[in-house]
């Protein structure tokens, strides 16, 4: 890991004003940021480790354990919410076994929400992996995990 | 600037070809919201099939005209013929479409939405004459859906760079003259004038000054900037460049959302080609202005929408609002003078150079100039991406431009300015939509979200999931804000979950005062809207919580129940579907629920057939509950 990290480091000059791109490529070659990562990057920009830890820490994007296979990214915007979505959560927790903020043991799953994926017409929605599932309601959500939990 | 007229000249005459030449053109709204609907699989189809039979035309993406509701739209231009444009394309109809309309020249009636351009035909109407668009006025968001946002020909031959170069023409103290005249006031939210903000930094002495977009469009519920950037992002280089030569700028920041993945690659693409043709880098057009645009990601923080914390996080830190004064355009990035600008503000200064003060001021009230991006979601008909004159009243917005309440529900409410702004009761419809009137009714034009509601949405609940929202992308700076929001955030739950107070109502109202006088930024300062506006015209809805243990709206599981009629025919479709096994009953007859299994996840409600509809939900006390 140490290596790819350092490969990820070469692309920056080490100014301070790069930390937080830099944490965003670490997060999309490991799909989090491993705890490592941040002293390696303290070193090369010239910061307290406390710092990177600190901007890490302060957005949401950043994530400190490994992504499940299949990412889903639970809408809770204001159309989303109007339509429903705390129950669309519920019942993903519900059939996945795992809570927001959770990856399943076995790294296929994780549940995340977000402020907003933009599909305000197509709500509530949910992204996994990148592909928007539109206009649910817990049955449907149901039906595709558990469509999903088979083919897997 | 004869490059730049060289280019134009032919830009248009290609665009030109493109849509009256011998050729069909066929356009797919492909930006996010599309996608999400399927666009890109009739893209495909499209590309593949017209192929297959040999149909020469032209199939290019475009942005988002805003009918979300309508995705995927296609429209198909014949040659001699208007466009006419089609909604709800699946892949099956795409098909169908080909076949019968390119291929029979018989056109599917049932999926037309209207015509664009020269021409008619009979039955169809115009585009812009349909309800939903014919209150609208598009100005910002004129190019958006018509041009393709990857070629930027398409921007040339639409009047693109042609307010740079009359920019240029004017020199920097006519352009802010001609912003003044023409009354703009910042997109992103407090509707400052822009003029007044960057004098402030153009008297500012220093060697290097800077210009940021804010283009992190972090209110839930709203997408007008992305939907921008996705289907015009010329637009905003243009409305940049030439601010950054109003201000003496010569580095200019578009600070992104990192959730907008589209947007992103169409400014990085834009960018480009704009580099390429002498429109960003050294000595601009031979005007001897020197200008570059970076892209910074955000990497997700609400209150990075304020400008000092916007600022922290692209010198690197975490973003935290710092006092002002000293205001941004005299000391921002790295101490120096620096003017942030929204999007839609920036989109809007290209414009004003293209057309004139005078044409920009054509619509707007006296205070309120120009037209205004709106996202129109929630329980409304005709969701999506609207523009209107700003002084165009609630209820026109709603029920004309929005057709109505989803399912002909009853209107409740409507919020604007997402998280920082208030609801707005259906006595107070006819205010009109502008910075002050708004204001005036306790809530904010903000960046433009609108979200409707109708009786079955909670305010409560509502003004609780606001609270989570603020409490959650607090960023701790201010005690007032960190723990008030918390506070106020227990309080919401109590109440909404069966355990609330009868002093827990002036406690919301006097905390909530607490953290607007005692915040920093904008964030707290606004945080408690939400609360105290649903408090101002719902305050039954948190009695009825409280002192009846009712929720009117019947979505608070804690004061609602589940029952079946007996009018139940015994279908067994929610005895299949209850997840909690709550549900028994013999086929064909009374089915019932069992109170102590059932956990309130109203798939019965939802699988219920309309025709029967024997579920019926009750809040109060259990007691006057049938058994």
């Amino acid at each position: 890991m140490e290596e790819s990290v350092q490969n990820i480091l070469s692309a920056y000059e080490g100014k301070k004003e790069e930390i937080i791109p830099i944490l965003q490529s670490v997060q999309d070659t490991f799909s989090y940021i491993p705890q490592d990562s941040m002293l390696e990057i303290a070193r090369f920009t010239g910061v307290p480790e406390s710092q990177v830890y600190g901007v890490a820490t302060f957005y949401a994007q950043f994530r400190f354990t490994p992504r499940g296979k299949k990412h889903c990214m639970i809408c809770r915007g204001t159309a989303c919410h109007v339509n429903g979505a705390a129950r669309i959560l519920e019942e993903a927790e519900t059939v996945l076994g795992i809570k927001e903020g959770e990856t399943s043991d076995d790294l296929e799953y994780s549940l995340e929400t977000v402020a907003c994926i933009g599909a305000c017409s197509l709500a509530p929605a949910i992204m996994i992996n990148g592909t928007v599932e539109a206009k649910l309601d817990p049955k449907k959500v149901r039906k595709l995990f558990d469509k999903e939990v088979k083919n897997a | 600037m004869p490059d730049l007229i060289n280019l134009q000249n032919k830009a248009s005459s290609s665009w030109e070809r493109l849509n009256t030449g011998d050729k069909t053109l066929i356009t797919v709204g492909n930006a996010t919201c599309g996608r999400s609907a399927g666009a890109m699989d009739v893209m495909e189809t499209l590309q593949a099939e017209t192929a297959e039979n040999g149909i020469e035309c032209n199939v290019i993406e475009v942005g988002c005209i805003g009918l979300c509701y309508m995705e995927p739209i296609v429209s198909i231009k014949k040659p001699g013929q208007p466009m006419v444009f089609f909604g709800n394309v699946t892949v099956k109809q795409t098909k169908k479409l080909i076949q019968d309309y390119l291929i029979n020249d018989d056109l599917p009636t049932e999926l037309t939405l209207g015509t664009y351009g020269d021409g008619q035909i009979e039955d169809i109407p115009a585009l812009f004459d349909i309800p939903v668009l014919k209150p609208q006025v598009r100005r910002a968001l004129n190019r958006v859906g018509f041009i393709d946002p990857t070629n930027v020909d398409h921007y040339f031959a639409n009047n693109g760079y042609s307010g740079l170069e009359k920019a240029f023409e004017a020199g920097p103290e006519k352009v802010v003259e001609e912003i003044k005249l023409a009354g703009l006031r910042g997109r992103g939210g407090a509707g400052f004038p822009a003029w007044r903000k960057w004098s402030f930094c153009r008297q500012a002495e220093s060697d290097q000054k800077y210009l940021i977009c804010n283009a992190d469009e972090g209110d839930p519920g709203a997408f007008m900037n992305r939907s921008l950037l996705e289907g015009d992002p010329h637009s905003l280089l243009e409305g940049m460049i030439i601010t950054g030569y109003a201000l003496g700028a010569s580095i200019g920041y578009i600070y992104c959302r990192a959730e907008y993945p589209l947007a992103l690659e169409r400014l990085r693409l834009a960018i480009q080609q704009a580099e390429e043709h002498d429109l960003l880098g050294k000595n601009i057009l031979g005007s001897g202005f020197d200008f570059k645009i970076k892209i910074k990601e955000g990497a997700g923080a609400f209150v990075c929408g304020e400008e000092t914390a916007l600022i922290r996080s692209i010198e690197g830190q975490r973003g935290m609002p710092t006092p002002r004064p000293p205001f941004p355009a005299v000391s921002g990035l790295w101490g120096k003078p620096t003017i942030i600008n929204n999007v839609e503000s920036l989109a809007c200064v290209g414009l004003i150079m293209q057309n004139g003060a005078d044409w920009f001021t054509e619509y707007g009230t006296e205070q309120s100039k120009g037209t205004k991006t709106i996202a129109l979601v929630g329980k409304v008909k005709n969701s999506g991406l609207v523009e209107v004159p700003l002084g165009i009243s609630l209820r026109e917005l709603v029920f004309d431009i929005g057709g109505g309440i989803l399912g002909d529900g009853k209107f409740k409410a409507v919020q604007t300015g997402g998280p920082s702004g208030g609801c707005v009761p259906e006595e107070l419809l006819d205010i009109a939509v502008d910075y002050d009137s708004l204001n005036e009714a306790g809530t904010i034009m903000g960046s433009g979200g609108v979200v409707v509601m109708d009786d079955s949405t909670c305010m409560v609940d509502f003004a609780r999931y606001f609270l989570d929202f603020a409490e959650k992308e607090s960023c701790g700076k201010c005690v007032p804000c960190r723990l008030g929001t918390k506070q106020m955030l227990t309080i919401l739950e109590d109440i909404v979950e069966g355990r609330g107070k009868p002093s827990d109502i002036e406690l919301l109202e006097e905390i909530g005062e607490a953290v607007v006088v005692g915040s920093l930024c904008g964030l707290g300062q606004t945080a408690p809207n939400p609360v105290l506006t649903t408090l101002r015209y719902f305050r039954e809805e948190y009695e009825a919580h409280i002192f009846e243990r009712k929720c009117p709206a019947k979505q608070c599981k804690e004061f609602i129940s589940y029952h079946i009629l007996d009018t139940c025919v015994g279908c067994g479709l929610c005895l299949r579907n209850c997840s909690s096994n709550a549900i028994t009953g013999e086929p064909k007859k009374l089915h019932t629920i069992d109170q102590d299994l059932c956990t309130k996840c109203g798939v019965c409600y939802e699988v219920c057939p309309p025709k029967v509809f024997s579920i019926e939900i009750l809040t109060g006390e259990l007691e006057e509950v049938p058994a």
